[in-house]
């Protein structure tokens, strides 16, 4: 009896010491995001002299209302762009992907075992190596600085890792569903899209989830597609906020808030589906 | 037959012509055009690996003159290194001993959940929260060193050359430390509890548990992490650009934004691209590693 009040009472210790290390290590993440979080509804004189001084404090939405409004890189219209180039650059390549990982799976036709290998392959390459040319093919299309070049570029880029993944997503799906329905004489397209797309939903819910934020946060790739300023991307924005020298912290970590605001919702909502496709898609 | 032939040839076309000439377009073509563009100089006439030895060669790659005893730009290629020296080992260790520590801890579900705010946050946000926490008067970082007596090293980590690439690559654990904590914790929920309680009831202690049970079965996990990591680590770019634009006096010019200013500013499309296969073939290499590691965890 003693023994065992001895032992809990060490458990319980222990458990309280894990708690206080943990929330301390936690905190090396909480105070940098809550500084943000500070910075964006207080004034930049007050953040001069650190966001954690709180012996005057004067909360609004200014800083907002400024990012949004900014007299050279205004968020509003950047997230209005993002916004355009991001849905298009999720759905298009999840259709096509998945088109490609079912012809790949189910159609008996030479070449197909070679050209998965390829794709595979070009899962490798980082987009440095195609930026220059890339920059030159959509120049010569006319497509270049348009947000429909951007689209156009994303879609491809996602097909590569949507491809891989659909097709492991798809060779889980039990194939006897399929089999009678073409017994029933439904042909490729309609058991594709009336049987096996309604069958991948989480699969491809998890696909939504990771390209849109993927596209959402690229630079990069916007960076070399699109230079006109008032086709310029939400991520493309944040860098022209500051100056050299003297930076308006308020202004640049509401901007920041809002650019995050969009992939955070796709976060929250699609949690489940966003953490099973990373670890599904990193640990296949 | 005829029929019946063509009409597999339109199914065919069908589910794999968009993606395979979307594929060619603008994956295949770039490509290969960076690789022949590596072996070319300007005119387009093949020069062979000059390109490669004037690039790799260059102060902006490798610049032995300081480095690594005077003070940088030290070039890409050293950048990168120590971004993966300090970066990957805090990433696992961390990653790691976090999802342990957050097993069961009142309040763990918000904890990892901030932590997780890193892999959602755009980089090019994180390099502008880079720049805030380690600002000398507006950043946290610098009120916690004027608070233990730290007044030397109290400054804008990210304006010196001496400090920057060190800022960047501590906000930057910062940031994808969300990534392998949700992979170890994911991990960790796979590992039977008995494999504890047997280990408890030999004698074993939190920490020989952790060494001798965690540890070598989160290995799956580890080479996943490690692979993942070190592949971001060499195209790390967003981040750099947004916090210190390569500077300060290109201190923290890492091969991606070389990459990126020899193709874009210097207009030198022939040099970018040696840099461009460069990193190509590290991750290849990574990528062999990976996938050759993953087999042998498998037997």
């Amino acid at each position: 009896m003693l023994s065992t009040t001895k032992k809990s009472k060490k458990i319980t210790f222990q458990r309280a010491a894990v708690t206080v290390v943990a929330w301390l290590a936690g905190l090396i993440w909480i105070v940098p995001f809550m500084g943000i979080l500070m910075a964006s509804v207080r004034p930049q004189i007050e953040l001069i002299h650190g966001w954690w001084n709180l012996e005057e404090v004067h909360l609004s939405f200014d800083n907002f209302i400024n990012a949004w409004n900014h007299p050279t890189a205004p968020m509003g219209q950047g997230i209005r762009n993002s916004l355009l180039v991001t849905i298009p650059a999720t759905i298009l390549p999840l259709i096509i992907a998945t088109l490609f990982a079912y012809g790949l799976m189910r159609l008996k036709f030479p070449g197909r075992k070679i050209l998965l290998v390829m794709v595979v392959l070009l899962l490798s390459i980082p987009q440095q190596m195609v930026a220059v040319p890339l920059f030159r093919i959509l120049n010569d299309m006319n497509l270049i600085n348009t947000l429909p070049g951007l689209i156009i570029t994303h879609t491809s880029w996602g097909l590569i890792w949507i491809t891989i993944f659909m097709r492991n997503y798809l060779s889980t799906l039990p194939p006897e569903m399929e089999e009678a329905a073409s017994l029933d004489g439904a042909n490729r397209l309609q058991i594709f899209f009336k049987i096996v797309l309604p069958l991948s939903l989480p699969g491809l819910a998890s696909v939504a989830a990771l390209q849109f934020t993927w596209v959402w946060n690229d630079f990069f790739m916007a960076l070399i597609t699109i230079y006109e300023p008032n086709l310029l991307t939400a991520t493309q924005r944040i860098p022209l906020l500051k100056g050299q020298y003297s930076v308006d912290w308020g202004v640049l970590s509401a901007a920041s808030l809002i650019v995050t605001a969009i992939p955070l919702l796709v976060f929250v909502f699609l949690q489940k589906y966003y953490i099973k496709g990373l670890i599904g898609w990193t640990t296949k | 037959m005829f029929k019946k032939k063509l009409r597999t040839f339109f199914e065919v076309a069908l589910f794999t012509f968009p993606a395979i000439i979307l594929l060619t377009i603008f994956v295949i073509v770039p490509a290969v055009q960076t690789l022949s563009l590596s072996v070319m100089n300007a005119d387009g006439e093949f020069v062979g690996l000059q390109n490669f030895k004037e690039v790799l060669f260059s102060k902006n790659i490798i610049n032995l003159d300081r480095f690594p005893f005077k003070s940088p730009p030290w070039g890409a290629i050293p950048d990168n290194a120590i971004w993966i020296l300090i970066h990957l080992p805090l990433v696992v260790l961390l990653g790691m001993v976090l999802a342990v520590l957050l097993k069961d801890v009142w309040g763990a579900s918000f904890i990892k959940s901030v932590i997780f705010l890193g892999m959602i946050t755009p980089m090019v946000v994180g390099g502008g929260i880079i720049r805030f926490i380690f600002d000398e008067h507006a950043g946290v970082v610098n009120a916690i060193l004027r608070g233990v007596g730290l007044d030397q090293f109290v400054r804008s980590w990210t304006a010196y050359p001496d400090t920057a690439l060190l800022a960047l690559i501590l906000g930057s654990v910062l940031l994808w430390t969300g990534f392998s904590l949700i992979l170890y914790s994911s991990g960790l929920s796979t590992i039977p509890q008995e494999y504890y309680e047997a280990a408890e009831v030999d004698g074993a202690n939190g920490f020989q548990r952790f060494v001798h049970i965690t540890v070598p079965l989160l290995k799956p996990v580890t080479i996943t992490v490690i692979s993942m990591t070190l592949l971001w680590e060499l195209k790390i770019f967003d981040l750099v650009y947004s916090a210190t634009g390569g500077g300060p006096g290109g201190a923290s010019t890492v091969l991606a934004l070389r990459m990126y200013s020899l193709a874009f500013r210097a207009l030198d499309s022939n040099k970018s691209a040696v840099i461009a296969v460069l990193i190509t073939a590290l991750t290849l290499i990574i990528g062999v590693w990976l996938s050759r590691a993953n087999r042998g965890s498998e037997d």
